[in-house]
């Protein structure tokens, strides 16, 4: 009698859980994720499309040709040296996608290693860690990074080290304050009687229980280090001409904004629509995968 | 095998030092079945994590802990890491947080198994699917690669047990095994915890507030009051003659079926002390309606009341003998 009615209890249960809508329905129905991942998803396909093909060389000047507005030959115009303002945007997406890319990968390996080390070991350890991002937290990034471009100098190498260690600090938090709240859980007491050490409790426990923190993090940092990129590269300490970049473009295009304001026009819309677009991802991922929302009892 | 004595734990707090547990004595050997009782706080679970080794990093341990003549207290991570899960396992009283929700509970199972024992990946599969089935899980076969949420807290529980249970430790420390759980599940669980016992014979420690299931799951037991044991002995023979004033408050302080409606419960004065400031004499003092001045300010012996059975209360006689009356 007592064991048919486990069995059933069983049944139930897991009917429940399958029953519960599968992630990709749910991300489908959920509007700031899907604008989000389209924008994103774009800004990807555009930097990929320019490493095969573009309507023109970025590089190729034409003098005679400079400021023209769109045409059916330049679909979004040239610039002040005739170059096609189409082709410099494609190819600008691919600096600023390998800009976030290494900027957050910086952080992310960095901080949240140290962050998981400061959860684990706890003591003077986490004093140490959290103290040394405070101290990094105390200067404003963009201001720290236009002073470590203009000692290391001006370059695209630069800048993203630059943005990617004012990431680390970010990240470290995030991984602390999380990883801490995992480490008081039951489970994790539940492993430690089992007699697992500190680090295989990390790796195993708490990281996967933070990963979709982590992730909400990489989106809204990728972000974040996209406008960097443009604000340094607007001011000039950034990509080096003539590698494309969209800030670049901005700040060439501020010159002549009354002769032909459309130049600022593209690269800026450019920028928020993936900016835009990340942290709509972001905000979209974070709603999908709390798992109190995620997972009906 | 297990042997505890004078057992002390100092928590440092901002209030100051608290003496969670405070000379607590007890011997185990293979095949004992040992319940420690008391209400919330009185340090039921703190001497199971003293036991191991699992204390918080302000606690101070004194006195001796000897298992298998292996001295632990003081003893270093490496080594208790190594008794854990292996020659002590311990089944937790929330089984809706005791597992991680992002693991498969095959793989929790198998966990304990592939770390002590170093047991391949298809090994562990074939005896956790074994140890599934003992602690009652249908198709244990099939349900092995599921996540803990698509069971339902009894099963959690006794995969929470396998998982205990995957080295066959010599001692299993089970705390409020059942006290989240619905009352038709309890008996279930604690019959099983009561069979693999005997079958393994393994030792228990069963800590709970519960006097039924002490009663019924336990040959010996202590109560514990303010981190001290104020009561030790048999379980009948305790339940049969209870000595401590405090033991004979919580046992009144239980609802009784058959009473007549309208019954009020009995309750204790007061309240539980601070661990801050608990008084230098009995930890009871405060509440009991027999103290008198001596109780405040010392610490009162075990006295035996009985063969086997001992109870620390200065003014032991007059209790006792106002039972004879």
């Amino acid at each position: 009698m007592g064991s048919g009615m486990n069995v059933n209890i069983a049944a139930a249960d897991t009917a429940a859980a399958t029953g519960s809508q599968p992630f990709w329905r749910r991300a489908m129905g959920h509007r700031s994720f899907v604008l989000g991942g389209v924008l994103s998803l774009l800004l990807v396909l555009a930097a990929a499309l320019s490493l095969v093909w573009t309507p023109w060389s970025p590089y190729e000047m034409n003098l005679p040709g400079k400021l023209q507005p769109p045409t059916a030959q330049h679909w979004l115009g040239t610039d002040a040296f005739g170059r096609d303002v189409a082709s410099l945007l494609l190819v600008g997406a691919r600096n600023s996608i390998l800009v976030g890319v290494i900027a957050v990968s910086i952080g992310l390996i960095i901080g949240t290693s140290l962050g998981l080390l400061a959860s684990a070991r706890r003591g003077w350890v986490e004093e140490l860690i959290m103290r040394l991002s405070d101290f990094t937290f105390a200067f404003p990034a963009i201001l720290s990074a236009i002073m470590m471009t203009a000692v290391f100098g001006a370059g695209i190498v630069n800048s993203i080290i630059a943005i990617g260690i004012f990431n680390i600090p970010t990240f470290a938090r995030i991984t602390r304050a999380s990883a801490n709240a995992i480490w008081s859980r039951e489970f994790v007491l539940a492993a430690r009687a089992c007699g697992k050490g500190p680090w295989s409790i990390t790796m195993d426990h708490v990281l996967p229980n933070i990963l979709s923190v982590l992730t909400v993090q990489v989106t809204i940092r990728f972000a974040i280090a996209i406008l960097a990129e443009a604000a340094l590269s607007y001011l000039g300490l950034g990509t080096q001409p003539p590698q494309p970049s969209w800030g670049r473009m901005l700040a060439e295009a501020q010159t002549l904004l009354f002769q032909a304001p459309l130049l600022a026009v593209f690269p800026g819309v450019a920028i928020a629509l993936a900016v835009l677009g990340l942290n709509l991802l972001g905000d979209g991922l974070r709603d999908l995968m709390d798992p109190r929302l995620a997972r009906k009892r | 095998m297990l042997e505890v004595s004078d057992l002390s734990v100092r928590l440092q707090t901002q209030r100051g030092p608290a003496y969670a547990i405070r000379h607590v004595s007890f011997g185990l050997q293979s095949g004992d079945t040992l319940g420690l009782v008391g209400e919330s706080g009185c340090g039921k679970s703190i001497t199971a994590m003293a036991l191991l080794g699992l204390l918080p990093e302000n606690a101070e341990v004194t006195g001796s802990i000897r298992f298998d003549g292996q001295e632990l207290v003081g003893q270093n991570d490496a080594v208790l890491r190594r008794l854990r899960g292996n020659r002590i396992g311990m089944i937790f009283q929330e089984p809706m947080t005791a597992l991680n929700p992002v693991h498969t509970i095959g793989d929790q199972v198998a966990e304990p198994l592939r770390l002590h024992r170093g047991v391949g990946r298809d090994e562990a599969r074939t005896q956790t699917i074994r140890l599934l089935e003992r602690v009652g899980i249908h198709n244990a076969a099939g349900r092995i690669d599921a996540y803990p949420h698509q069971f339902s807290g009894g099963q959690r529980q006794r995969i929470t047990i396998a998982m205990a249970l995957a080295c066959e430790p010599d001692i299993l420390i089970a705390d409020e095994p059942t006290t989240a759980l619905d009352v038709t599940i309890q008996g279930q669980i604690l019959d099983l915890i009561h069979d693999l016992v005997l079958e393994r014979s393994m030792a228990l420690i069963l800590i709970s507030h519960d006097l039924g299931v002490i009663a019924q799951n336990v040959e010996r037991m202590l109560v514990m009051y303010g981190g001290s044991v104020v009561e030790s002995g048999a379980t009948r023979r305790v339940f049969g003659h209870m000595a401590h004033p405090y033991t004979r408050g919580l046992f009144g302080a239980r609802p009784r079926l058959g009473a007549p409606a309208g019954t009020r419960l009995t309750t204790i004065d007061g309240t539980v002390p601070e661990l801050v400031d608990l008084p230098s004499g009995c930890a009871f003092a405060d509440r009991c309606a027999w103290a008198q001045p001596p109780c405040f300010t010392t610490r009162p012996p075990a006295e035996t009341v009985d063969a086997g059975h001992e109870a620390s209360c200065l003014r032991l006689a007059a209790v006792l003998a106002q039972d004879a009356a």
